[in-house]
C-alpha cells in the first residue's frame, strides 16, 4: 500500500483512525481529531523518578495496611481495624463475595501492580527489558481499571462520619497513608506506561 | 474517506493491549467485526489480534442486563444491619444517603449518591444507548457518544465506594459490646453489579460507533 512501515503510525484505540506518528515535545499530549481520545502523550518522568515513585508507593501501601485506619471508642472501650480485618470480618459475616472482592481490589492487584512496575522500571532504566517483561506488560494492561485503593479513601471518610453519630471517631495512621498513595495513584494515572514497549528495544533483553 | 483514513480500510490492526500496529491478515476483510476467524498473534505481546472486540454487542448486552438483574435487589435489599442494645435498624443504600443527609453531612450524601446510585443508573442509560446507536449504525452524535463512553469507563468503578464502607464500618463495629454493624445481602448484590457493569463497559467496543453509514464527514 506504499505507506511506510507500521511504526511510523498510530491507531487510535476509539476509533480506529489511523495516523502518522508525531513527535511530541515535553509534556505532550496528542488527541484524535475524529473522537477526541488521547493518542499519545510524552513521558514528563523519567524511569528512575518513576521508579523512585513506585518503590515509595510499595512502601506506603505496606504501612497503608499494616496500620489501623480508623479507631472507634465507645465508653472507654476501644476498636480499630485494618485491611485485612475488614476482609475477615466480611468473610465470616457471610459476604464471602464482597471479602474476595475487597482482598482484589485494595490488596492483590495493588500490590501485583506496584512490584510489577517497580521490576519493569529497576531494569528499564538500565535500558534493558526484564525477565518476564511480555508477560508482565500484558497483565499490568489487564488489571488496569481493577485497583481501587482511591475509591476506599473515600469510602473510610464516608464511614467515619457514619460511625461518629454514635461513637467516637479517630482516624489512624493507616487513613493518612491511604491517603498519599491516593496521590501516588494520581500521578501514576497520567503516565502511558505502554511507552515502555517502545522506550525498552527487545533484543537488548 | 480522504482525511482521515481507519485501519480497516487500510488493512491493518492495533494490538488493544499493546498498541503496535500490525499488518492484517491477508484477505476477508469481510469476516470484520464478527471475531469470526480472522484472529492472528500480535508479534510483540501475543495477544490476539482482532478488527474489533470479540462478540462485543452480544457480550455488552449480556453482562449489562446481568448487572441491571443484581441491581434490583442491590437497592431493594438492605445493604447493612446496624443494632444497639434498644434499636436494630436496616440500611438500603437510598436510606444510607438520607441518612448522611439529615446528620448534616449533604456534601457526602451527595458523593455517595452519585457514586450509587447516579453512577450505575448512567451506565444503564449510556450503554443502552451506546449498544442500540450503534447496532443502528446510527451517525447520530458520534463525538458525543464517544465522550459518553470514555466518561463510563473513567468513573465506573467509583460505585464500589458503598461496599467499602460496609466492610469497612462491619470491621470497626464488630467486636464492641453494645453494638453491632452486619453486611446484609443486598450489598453482595450491589457489588455484583458493579463487576458486572465494569465487564459489560469493557466488552463494548467503542470503535463500532463509527462503523456505520459515513455521514458525518
Ligand atoms: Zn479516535
Ligand atoms: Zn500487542
Amino acid at each position: 500500500m506504499g505507506m511506510g512501515s507500521p511504526e511510523a503510525l498510530l491507531i487510535c484505540e476509539h476509533c480506529d483512525t489511523v495516523y502518522r506518528r508525531q513527535l511530541l515535545s515535553r509534556g505532550d499530549v496528542a488527541c484524535c481529531t475524529r473522537c477526541g481520545a488521547e493518542l499519545e502523550r510524552h513521558h514528563r518522568l523519567g524511569a528512575n523518578t518513576l521508579l523512585a515513585l513506585a518503590l515509595t508507593a510499595l512502601i506506603v501501601f505496606v504501612q497503608a495496611n499494616m496500620w489501623p485506619i480508623v479507631t472507634l471508642g465507645l465508653s472507654g472501650q476501644f476498636s480499630s481495624t485494618t485491611l485485612w480485618g475488614m476482609i475477615i470480618a466480611m468473610w465470616q459475616e457471610q459476604a464471602k463475595v464482597v471479602s474476595v472482592l475487597v482482598a482484589a481490589t485494595l490488596f492483590f492487584f495493588p500490590l501485583m501492580k506496584m512490584t510489577m512496575l517497580g521490576w519493569l522500571l529497576w531494569f528499564a532504566r538500565a535500558g534493558r527489558r526484564a525477565p518476564g517483561f511480555v508477560p508482565l506488560m500484558v497483565i499490568l494492561h489487564r488489571l488496569g481499571p481493577w485497583t481501587m485503593s482511591e475509591v476506599f479513601v473515600l469510602g473510610a471518610l464516608v464511614a467515619i462520619v457514619k460511625a461518629h453519630t454514635y461513637f467516637d471517631v479517630m482516624p489512624d495512621s493507616g487513613i493518612y497513608a491511604y491517603a498519599a498513595l491516593t496521590l501516588l495513584i494520581t500521578i501514576f494515572a497520567g503516565v502511558d506506561l505502554r511507552q515502555l514497549w517502545d522506550d525498552v528495544p527487545e533484543h537488548s533483553a | 474517506m480522504s482525511a482521515l483514513p481507519r485501519a480497516t480500510e487500510l488493512g491493518l490492526i492495533a494490538c488493544t493491549v499493546c498498541g503496535l500496529v500490525c499488518r492484517n491478515v491477508p484477505g476477508d476483510p469481510q469476516l470484520d467485526g464478527d471475531g469470526v476467524d480472522d484472529a492472528m498473534a500480535c508479534p510483540r505481546c501475543g495477544s490476539t489480534l482482532r478488527r474489533r472486540k470479540a462478540d462485543s454487542y452480544m457480550r455488552t448486552w449480556a453482562l449489562l442486563i446481568a448487572a441491571f438483574i443484581m441491581y434490583i435487589p442491590a437497592n431493594v435489599l438492605p445493604i447493612m444491619r446496624t443494632a444497639s442494645l434498644n434499636d436494630i435498624d436496616d440500611n438500603t443504600i437510598i436510606s444510607g444517603v438520607v441518612e448522611l443527609w439529615v446528620k448534616g453531612a449533604p456534601n457526602l450524601a451527595i458523593i455517595v449518591f452519585t457514586a450509587s446510585i447516579v453512577v450505575p443508573m448512567l451506565k444503564f442509560l449510556a450503554l443502552g444507548t451506546l449498544l442500540v446507536s450503534s447496532q443502528l449504525g446510527s451517525g447520530w452524535a458520534r463525538v458525543q457518544r464517544a465522550k459518553l463512553y470514555r466518561l463510563v469507563e473513567l468513573i465506573g468503578y467509583w460505585s464500589m465506594l458503598d461496599v467499602f464502607v460496609v466492610a469497612l464500618l462491619t470491621a470497626l463495629v464488630r467486636f464492641s459490646v453494645l453494638s453491632l454493624v452486619e453486611p446484609l445481602p443486598g450489598v453482595i448484590f450491589f457489588g455484583l453489579t458493579v463487576v458486572l457493569t465494569m465487564l459489560a463497559s469493557m466488552s463494548f467496543d467503542p470503535r463500532l460507533i463509527w462503523d456505520g453509514k459515513d455521514t458525518d464527514d
